[in-house]
């Protein structure tokens, strides 16, 4: 009764090619952004919003990125956690050398680097894919691990060898370091994600996503249709390792204020940032939010949330037990529904449809 | 700085001969480490067509039940029987909650399964035995301790009598592989599955069957990996780095060929102490992590077939 | 596309010379010469691995002979990328549907639209300007279509679920949204019942008549071949024994011979 597409009939190609045709949708999207933008920092204490919200916004930001090459494009990649390096990294250099630029733009361009770098190792897709891409990738991984501690220009020869987030102000406020309030931080992150997914929808629902496409369904096709593989599948390496380039910048400057950096984007944090790929959605937008929200609640439910209601657990335990949690999840989500949550979500948007009377 | 590159380390190699046949020696008992792992995975990838991303934590996962077995007091014996039992039903697991109910699905989601598999092994592991580094009972085991001098071409070479034993043990069952793939029913079964899943069920053989065989070869592979690899460092899942440089040896071997796997193996372990040794200092060292990866990247521009592959056709 | 309406029909559109083609050892196509005239319908048949199938492969650039040239109106080539071949006209449908599973029918035709789409990344990025008018006029060229194909009420279905009949026709509209002027079908009727084939062949002729789209077809059906194609070249073991019109085809001896085998 709630959600209906009945009556609402669609006139011209352009309103039928609306990323939310449905009005329920955009209502649905609207009241999102309110609680996301007003009811969350007024009623969040500072511990949820640190601790919950704004990695959440990270990783779905890296989660984004990793489903452009991985979901839509069919380009398995290992390299998330270095190519989030880069832009940490990156960002950190820039606002070095230039401190005085508001350091929102720098997180942003960050993701360029990150984008060369990415598509520089997104070489070799053209002549290997599957398996064999998965291992070049981890070249990648592996190669700029080390460049990250072995190159100290990048972490300017700070002692703790590695990044010392600065304090940077935007009007008087401070939006990074240690006086920076989670308020203002969960603010421009969010501010920034909102941005990104709505240029991700964007570029996914023309031209562009649909060569990303169909090079990942059928990619023999695809060529001889004309579209080029070398630069579709190196537009997607690069516009993936940007996301993911910024998600790292964001991680970093507006998530963990520096310190633990250094093994922040090694293999592991690839992996699961390729489970929440997985267990939200492959080739699904919304599934990013969603595959970030559970694989990120998971650990900090198990930390915070079990002594919070009377049963201790050591650290190291929840760590393994976290561990073994994801890896069934994971495997569960691929026997049960290889599309992730976002298909249990469309597949509720239908009952929904049809409630009360299915038949 | 090209002098430093080019030149160089082949001045230092015939500079002290006895230092370089060392590093090459190191280099091929990692090789054979790697070649191990890598074995395990062809063995899989053979008969299932899967990539078993979870064989170097296998390895791994099965040092620890041996050490932490006997950290419980059991004897060194009873504690390799367990162990072997344990792999055994880790086997059967497999193929009951992964292999099975995913059959038919496309490789690319049996392989994201395999990664899932990976952290249930780390976590479980870690749970039952703890994280922190273990000894490897290789004393209690009777292998061999301490080590060898050989006077080479007048300078000395260390040889650890444990890498010895690696080297002859791993020969050894490989050997033991290829006769049993190439004169018993089993073998002939899983060679013919290797060759095509419905054209072996049409003939009689039960797929989960040789699913559990495979994966429990596979298993004590990673068990005998496991013990040499222990000895020579610690037992903790910190190995995953190292295990993953199966993964190279793989694509210079390709996917299914057992010689490929040794050769792959050893191509890489004496290419990378030699770049570490010679090349590393260039660039501050601890290029040991990336080098292997970089060597299958280019190998794969050139030849991405593999060293043993043919050449792929694609077709439409 | 300016320079392609120089063709009149009758003239020779795409000319096989000497064409050789292996793999390793295994000589797929030797020495095979023929033409196709703008406007006809050509039909390639012939027994099973008599190298058809690497023949249009060979024409849209996927393989690259050893021996022989291609000439495609007027220019000569030894080879040439696949999307070379997709921008000067050249479209094709595959043995073995080829489409983009994942995708509905819709986006499916769209991404036939591709080479036709110019608007850069930015304005992608916002959706808005030149990017959305673009995508609205080839919304419009795809329902056009949609419609000559009867395909309107599957227009939002992932082909992944379709039936096999629709999934043909909806890989021959994704050819069509090219505007090709040379069409290559790899067996467009194969597996279908006989209401099918029926559909399809009045699309294909339709094809011809409206759009006046060269057509080269790969067909096992005797009697559609026959039916449909202006000439008819056969192939056996990727030789070619006979060239001429159907009737002319179906008298010749070799061909007799490659089809019903011979007594030796």
């Amino acid at each position: 009764m709630l959600y209906r597409e009945s009556g609402q009939f669609k006139k011209t190609y352009s309103a039928d090619m609306q990323v939310f045709p449905l009005r329920e949708d955009r209502t649905g999207i609207a009241v999102i952004l309110f609680i996301a933008a007003v009811v969350i920092p007024l009623t969040g204490s500072n511990f949820f919003l640190s601790t919950v919200m704004i990695p959440f916004l990270v990783f779905a930001l890296a989660a984004m990125g990793l489903n452009i090459v991985t979901g839509y494009t069919g380009l398995i990649s290992l390299g998330t956690g270095a190519f989030m390096g880069v832009g940490a990294y990156a960002c950190y250099k820039l606002t070095t050398y230039f401190p005085d630029v508001p350091i929102v733009i720098w997180i942003l361009a960050s993701g360029v680097f990150s984008a060369a770098i990415g598509a520089l190792f997104g070489l070799p897709s053209l002549r290997i894919k599957g398996f064999y891409l998965a291992v070049a990738t981890l070249a990648a991984q592996f190669f700029l691990e080390w460049c990250f501690v072995r190159i100290p220009w990048l972490f300017n020869y700070n002692a703790s060898g590695a990044i010392e987030v600065p304090t940077r102000w935007i009007a008087g406020i401070p939006v990074t370091g240690p006086n920076a309030t989670p308020m203002t931080r969960y603010y421009v992150i969010l501010f920034i994600v909102v941005l990104m997914t709505w240029i991700a929808s964007n570029v996914l629902h023309g031209r562009i996503g649909r060569s990303f496409m169909a090079v990942r369904d059928m990619d023999i096709a695809a060529e001889l249709m004309g579209i080029r593989l070398l630069r579709t599948k190196l537009l997607a390496f690069a516009m993936s390792s940007f996301y993911c380039g910024v998600a790292g910048a964001t991680m970093m400057f507006l998530w963990y204020g520096g310190g633990e950096a250094s093994d922040a984007f090694n293999i592991n944090q690839s992996f699961i940032i390729l489970f929440m790929v997985i267990i939200g959605g492959l080739g699904s937008l919304i599934g990013c939010f969603f595959g970030a929200a559970l694989l990120h609640i998971i650990p900090v439910m198990l930390k915070f949330g079990l002594p919070a209601i009377g049963i201790p657990l050591a650290g190291a335990t929840a760590e393994h037990i976290t561990y073994l949690l994801v890896g069934g999840l994971i495997i569960l989500f691929l026997i049960l529904e290889p599309h992730g949550l976002a298909r249990l979500w469309q597949i509720g948007k239908q009952k929904l449809r049809t409630w009360p009377f299915p038949y | 700085m090209l002098y430093n590159v080019l030149i160089d380390p082949f001045v230092q190699m015939a500079g002290a001969p006895d230092l370089f046949v060392q590093t090459i020696w190191e280099g091929l008992v990692a090789g054979v480490l790697y070649a191990l792992i890598a074995l395990g995975f062809v063995l899989i990838f053979k008969a299932s067509g899967v990539f078993n991303f979870a064989q170097g934590m296998m390895v791994v996962f099965a040092a620890l039940t041996l050490v932490g077995l006997h950290e419980k007091g059991v004897p060194a014996w009873a504690a390799l029987l367990l162990t072997l039992g344990v792999m055994a039903i880790l086997a059967i697991a497999v193929e009951r909650v992964v292999l099975r109910p995913l059959v038919n699905q496309p490789d690319i989601i049996l392989f994201m399964a395999t990664f899932g598999l990976t952290f249930i092994i780390i976590g479980l592991g870690e749970f039952i035995f703890g994280g922190e580094p273990k000894q490897m009972i290789a004393e209690e085991l009777g292998l061999p301790q301490g080590t060898m001098r050989f006077d080479v071409l007048g300078g000395k070479v260390l040889i650890q009598k444990i890498d010895v034993a690696a080297a002859v043990i791993a020969s050894l069952m490989i050997a033991a592989l290829a006769l049993f793939f190439q004169y018993t029913r089993i073998g002939r079964a899983l060679r013919a599955v290797a060759d095509s899943h419905k054209a072996a069920l049409s003939v009689g053989i039960s797929l989960n069957q040789i699913w559990v065989i495979v994966w429990f070869a596979a298993g004590i592979v990673a068990l005998i990996t496991g013990i040499m690899w222990g000895a020579r460092s610690d037992v903790s899942f910190a190995l995953q780095v190292i295990a993953l440089k199966a993964l190279p040896v793989l694509i210079l071997g390709g996917f299914t060929s057992i010689p490929g796997a040794i050769v792959g193996g050893l191509i890489i372990g004496i290419g990378e102490k030699l770049a570490e040794f010679y090349w590393g200092p260039l660039v501050g060292g601890g290029i040991e992590n990336w080098v292997a990866f970089v060597i299958a990247l280019i190998f794969l521009m050139v030849r991405p077939q593999g060293l043993f592959g043919d050449k792929i056709i694609e077709r439409i | 596309m300016a320079e392609t309406s120089t063709l009149s029909p009758g003239e020779i559109m795409l000319k096989v010379e000497n064409v050789s083609l292996r793999f390793g050892g295994v000589k797929a196509i030797t020495d095979v010469s023929f033409d196709i005239q703008k406007g006809e319908i050509r039909a390639i048949i012939g027994p099973n691995g008599a190298g058809k199938t690497s023949m249009l492969n060979v024409i849209n650039g996927f393989y690259h002979p050893q021996d022989g040239t291609i000439t495609y109106k007027g220019a000569t080539r030894a080879k040439m990328k696949p999307y070379v071949a997709a921008s000067q006209g050249i479209a094709r449908t595959f043995q073995n549907v080829a489409l983009f599973k994942g995708m509905s029918t819709l986006d499916n035709i769209m991404v036939g639209r591709t080479l036709k789409m110019k608007s850069n990344f930015f304005w992608q990025v916002f959706r808005h300007g030149p990017a959305m008018t673009e995508e609205i006029a080839h919304r419009r060229h795809v329902e056009e279509i949609i419609d000559f194909l009867e395909i309107e009420h599957i227009r939002k279905v992932p082909v992944g679920k379709l039936p096999y009949g629709l999934q043909k026709r909806v890989e021959l509209g994704r050819a069509l949204a090219m505007e090709p002027e040379l069409l290559l079908l790899d067996e467009p009727m194969a597996g279908m019942n006989l209401e099918e084939k029926e559909d399809m062949c009045r699309f294909i002729l339709d094809v011809k008549e409206q759009y006046g789209t060269t057509i080269a077809l790969i067909e096992h059906d005797m009697g559609v071949v026959m039916d449909l194609s202006d000439r008819v070249v056969v192939l056996e073991y990727g030789r070619k024994i006979a060239d001429g019109t159907p009737d002319e085809v179906k008298a010749n001896q070799a061909v007799i011979d490659a089809y019903l085998g011979v007594a030796h």
